[in-house]
């Protein structure tokens, strides 16, 4: 049986971790919060390129730009989006896995992993994929629109270029606090149907366009890029602190558990111990009668 | 003819503005154009400048960097890159960046003098929003 003394060191360094769970549980709700605020303020940008997309592009008869070439792809650039840091449940190994096999369906040899995130730079590192030259590690204490653009402006350059053929995203989508789910999606070539180039036209009459519909359509597309980037950063960054809070909430419920069970046996050891002490006085005491 | 014109102005960001306007001047890529109350469906490219609006007799103004607008039932949707209002512009950030961006304008070429045109026009159309 363990002695008083293991059981209370137990018990202390218990008490020690479970604290330390439950403010990592508040600071990540507290993030999450800012995180879902900053995806909400994103929203009606959203809305209005979407609409604006669709009046422009019912407009133009052939629509021809560099980033909807749909080509055969030999070379794949693969954003990986996961966190800077771990304890986040399987919001990092999902992303790993999902990129593994990614990895295999594509062929290591045709996939550059574009890392973004601490874990995903590690994780590109040890399995030894091709790696892009440039990575964004630690851009999610806070994301910015000019890292997004600064990643999209990078891939449309390749693609443009030919260097790559297609740009698909791994990513935590945030479903609701409790779930986050990884999601694959393709970034280059643009899907004409994603980006809402097949809606029709909201009204009836011809709007004016300055300069004219190819020219704005050229410059909206790249926009839609940025933006869409812009928007999975956003996303991948409010599951990291859900997935966290998920975590860290039941390592504290655990540790909950432990406390009341450690605490239990050391009670029963401290009172077998007394028991066992008055046996020893008693039978001492009736010795000497 | 409708009365007032509704005027929405976002960045990726945050919704910087939204409004009641009686006329609006948008900083069109071929130059000012003014929108009143009744104007016929737009979209256009916008280039860094100042966009203002009168609202009750009130005029305001903002300072945005390129983007694009669209008119449509008397709704202005202003989609920009980064816009900002007269209370937030510092001032000296602003000289800054004009005389950064005005350096670079003399040997900027070919890709990036679009770029450090947009820099440098954003630059100016914040200071002169912050001095009205």
């Amino acid at each position: 049986m363990a002695s008083l003394i293991d059981i209370r060191r137990r018990l202390r360094s218990v008490k020690n971790t479970q604290q330390i769970t439950k403010a990592m549980k508040m600071i990540s709700a507290a993030r999450l919060r800012r995180a879902q605020e900053r995806a909400v303020s994103a929203r009606p940008y959203a809305r209005i390129l979407r609409e604006v997309l669709a009046k422009v592009s019912s407009r133009v008869r052939e629509i021809q730009h560099p980033l909807l070439a749909e080509r055969e792809e030999k070379n794949v650039a693969v954003l990986v989006v996961s966190g800077d840091r771990g304890l986040a449940g399987g919001f990092n190994s999902n992303i790993n896995r999902a990129v593994l096999q990614l990895l295999s369906e594509k062929g290591w040899e045709s996939v550059t992993l574009l890392p973004i995130g601490k874990k995903a730079v590690e994780f590109a590192r040890r399995r030894r994929a091709k790696i892009a030259e440039k990575s964004y590690p630690g851009i999610f204490s806070k994301v910015e629109y000019a890292t997004a653009q600064e990643i999209a402006a990078g891939l449309s350059a390749e693609f443009s270029e030919g260097k790559i053929d297609a740009a698909y995203v791994v990513f935590n989508e945030f479903k609701s606090v409790i779930s986050q789910a990884v999601r694959v999606e393709r970034l280059l070539p643009i899907s004409r149907a994603q980006a809402a180039l097949a809606e029709a036209p909201a009204s009836e009459v011809e709007p004016i366009f300055e300069p004219d519909p190819a020219t704005i359509l050229a410059r909206i597309l790249p926009r839609y890029l940025e933006f869409a980037i812009y928007r999975i950063l956003l996303e991948s960054g409010a599951a990291e602190h859900a997935a966290r809070m998920t975590a860290m909430d039941s390592a504290s419920n655990n540790a909950g558990d432990m406390i009341d069970s450690l605490t239990l046996t050391y009670n029963r050891v401290r009172q077998a111990r007394i028991t066992k002490e008055l046996i020893e006085i008693v039978s001492g005491a009736s010795a000497l009668e | 003819m409708a009365s007032r014109l509704k005027l929405i102005v976002v960045t990726p960001q945050k919704q910087v503005a939204e409004a009641e306007a009686d006329e609006v001047q948008l900083p069109g890529e071929l130059g000012y154009l003014g929108i009143l109350p009744g104007h016929t469906p737009l979209v256009t490219l916008l280039k860094a400048g100042v966009l203002s609006y009168r609202s009750a007799g009130t005029a305001h103004a903002l300072a945005l960097s390129s983007g694009f607008a669209e008119v449509s039932d008397d709704v202005v949707s202003v989609l920009a890159d980064l816009a900002e209002e007269p209370a937030d512009v510092d001032t000296a950030a602003a000289e800054r960046d004009r005389a950064s961006a005005s350096e670079e304008m003399k040997t900027a070429g070919g890709d990036t003098v679009d770029e450090v045109r947009t820099r440098l026009e954003f630059a100016q159309a914040r200071l002169e929003v912050a001095r009205r």
